[in-house]
């Protein structure tokens, strides 16, 4: 329990990370430091494109399997890493 | 109605012969027409009925049951939520929330992530992939096409005997113009019915020339005035100078007195800077340069001897046989000579014997053509026998550069007066060669057959662009260059200036070397005769120098002429075996 709280706590201070968002297989968002109504909307939106994108690469090769989608946007980029049904959601700036 | 003939024949003349004989039309039959029947049948209009010999095919169509499909939007509220937690309550959600983090699978799975999470946010933060590198520089465009040259126009000489195109010059203003000189150089093949005359052309008339030019004896040389551009002067066979104004006709205007002038051709006369823009000077074998004022051409203003030894001797002159002149440096020319030399004079010196500044000696045969690259004057380019070779000036005992040995002798070559670094030259078997040497230098960047017989002389026009090559059997071609071959390339001029330089210093080390060998060798041979008293070690006499000169040319040859047969043998052989192969297949498929 701890050390989950300490993982997220070194994400969120990592350099230009603006959000960090936990999902689950309902698509709940657990843990946020975003206001609730954008955990929501991201929550939602994201679980449809990440189960697409994996059902994309496991078409190509069953073997393989979908570790990061990355969506770099003008402003920032949003990084979904999918688990065991749990989505991990982090929202950074890259900083040049 | 019945229709009925009848054909009797009595049985004691069966089998006798047929007798035919013509017998009138007879009206057998006559059906007229019933109308009553036409009341059985329908009047149609006339149908065209189309028939083909195929399958019959009918063609149905059916519709699917209806699929339907409705639009509809969805509105994304908290969804997910199990049936007894209220999404509004706070109270439930949180309590809800704190259930799952507890839950096991979540723990471990949010470490994963995490790790995995991290390293991508550490990713992004090391190096930022979408950077723009080269956003400041501009979009470099490259001629990817070959370099090619297309021929225009070809103006044939419209004589019987046809004569050598021996000199090309453009019309100064619009290079619309072109003056072709015509003599026949061969010795002694000049024949009685040689036509005289040389012609201007109009390029863009090749059937005709514009204007004939009537010289006492056939022209070798001929020039436009550059800063006049109705006057031409011209050299000819016999030594003597002539000036032509185009508005005056076909009768030179002037002409030289045979005494005063040169004993040889004239080969080279180019017209100088001056105030007037009357003054021209020549070159011709006789060993002498000439100055004249084209409005007083009873007698030169001014002479030269050539004579290396500077005593102004005619006997030991050098022939000269083309010239150069720069406007930039007005006071400074050079002399290209019948023996591989290269003359730099100096019109200015106050005797004669100081007119001779120093000589570059550097070609196996006559000097054919000479000049200066017009954007680095102190670099000259030579051709004789069968190379091209750039000098620099200050580098007096060898060319800083130069082509490998040609397969045939090359007659004569210009710079490109657009690009400093690229340069043509024609030779004996008909090819004109366009050299960039920023490009490459071993061999010329574009080669191109003109034509069969001999090329005798180029003119490049002022654009760059277009470039006329005469050949011996009079007809003087005019060919236009691709633009990647006449425009200015970035940094050329930069990139070529480094190229002479790191050439003049290379050769000016290697000069000093020699320099330094030759010292040592001397004072080591001196210390040596002083030791031993005049032994000659290590020297060989003339003869055997000679012999082994001839041992090593006639041992490369026959290498040479080795390796050549050996090669024809092996594609004899590879021929030899395809064409087995091939009988072979024919004989197979045949059984």
């Amino acid at each position: 329990m701890a050390e989950v709280e300490e993982t997220l706590k070194r994400i969120e201070a990592h350099k230009g990370v603006i959000g960090t968002i936990v999902v689950n297989a309902e698509g709940i968002p657990i843990r946020t430091n975003l206001d609730n109504s954008t955990a929501v909307q991201y929550a939602g939106l994201l679980r449809h494109l990440t189960m697409l994108a994996r059902s994309t690469v496991r078409d190509i090769d069953p073997q393989n399997d979908l570790i990061v989608l990355r969506i770099r946007t003008k402003k920032y980029e949003i990084m979904v890493t999918p688990e065991n049904g749990f989505l991990l959601i982090v929202i950074q700036n890259p900083c040049e | 109605m019945e229709i009925v003939h009848v054909y009797t024949k009595l049985r004691a003349e069966f089998g006798r012969q047929c007798l035919f004989s013509d017998r009138p039309a007879e009206l057998l039959v006559d059906v007229l027409p019933d109308p009553s029947l036409g009341l059985q049948f329908i009047h149609k209009t006339p149908r065209d009925q189309a028939l083909q010999a195929c399958r019959d095919m009918s063609e149905h169509q059916v519709n699917t049951e209806r699929f339907e499909s409705d639009s509809c939007g969805i509105n994304h509220v908290e969804g997910g939520w199990p049936k007894d937690v209220n999404p509004q309550e706070m109270e439930q959600t949180i309590r809800f929330r704190k259930k799952v983090e507890k839950d096991e699978s979540y723990i471990n799975s949010t470490l994963q992530l995490g790790s995995v999470m991290e390293h991508s946010i550490r990713q992004n933060n090391a190096v930022d992939i979408y950077q723009e590198y080269f956003e400041d520089e501009e979009e470099v465009e490259e001629s990817q096409e070959p370099p090619s040259a297309k021929t225009i126009n070809v103006f044939r000489d419209p004589n019987e005997v046809k004569r050598t195109v021996t000199c090309l010059s453009w019309h100064p203003d619009s290079g619309r113009k072109l003056a072709a000189a015509y003599s026949c150089l061969e010795f002694q093949k000049t024949s009685k019915d040689m036509n005289l005359d040389s012609y201007i052309w109009d390029v863009e008339n090749p059937n005709r020339p514009e204007m004939t030019l009537k010289p006492t004896s056939p022209l070798v040389c001929l020039e436009y005035n550059p800063k006049d551009s109705h006057t031409l002067v011209g050299g000819s066979y016999n030594g003597q100078i002539a000036y032509w104004d185009t508005r005056r006709g076909s009768q030179p205007v002037e002409l030289s007195s045979v005494e005063q002038s040169h004993r040889d051709p004239v080969y080279k006369i180019i017209w100088l800077q001056s105030k007037t823009g009357t003054d021209a000077f020549s070159a011709s074998t006789d060993g002498q340069v000439l100055w004249w004022d084209v409005r007083k051409l009873s007698e030169p203003t001014e002479r030269l001897v050539l004579d290396p030894g500077r005593e102004g001797n005619l006997d030991r002159a050098l022939g000269a046989i083309s010239l150069e002149f720069e406007s930039t440096m007005p006071t400074k020319f050079l002399v290209g000579t019948e023996q591989g030399v290269v003359v730099s004079c100096n019109r200015k010196a106050k005797t004669p014997a100081e007119k001779i500044v120093c000589t570059y000696d550097g070609h196996h045969g006559p000097v054919y053509a000479l000049q200066r690259n017009p954007f680095f004057p102190k670099n000259f380019l030579t051709v004789g026998d069968w190379t091209a070779r750039i000098w620099s000036e200050d580098i007096k005992e060898s060319s800083i550069m130069w082509t490998k040995y040609q397969m045939s002798y090359l007659t004569d070559a210009c710079w490109s007066p657009v690009r400093p670094s690229v340069f043509f030259t024609v030779k004996m078997d008909g090819v004109l060669d366009v050299w960039d040497i920023l490009f490459k230098q071993n061999d010329p960047t574009l080669s191109l057959k003109v034509c069969d017989e001999a090329l005798y002389s180029l003119r490049v026009q002022d654009n760059g662009r277009l470039v006329a090559c005469g050949s011996q059997q009079g007809g003087a071609t005019l060919l236009e260059i691709c633009s990647g071959l006449s425009t200015l390339q970035k940094n050329e001029k930069s990139l070529l200036a480094a190229m002479f330089e790191r050439e003049t210093k290379r050769e000016k080390i290697l000069e000093a070397r020699q320099r330094e060998i030759r010292l040592k060798e001397r004072s080591r041979s001196e210390q040596s005769r002083e030791e031993e008293g005049g032994r000659e070690e290590g020297e060989e006499s003339p003869d055997q120098l000679i012999a082994r000169a001839e041992n090593d040319f006639y041992s490369v040859v026959e290498t040479e002429m080795r390796r050549r047969r050996e090669k024809e043998d092996e594609e004899n052989q590879e021929k030899g075996v395809c064409e087995e192969k091939e009988v072979k297949d024919e004989a197979e498929t045949s059984q």
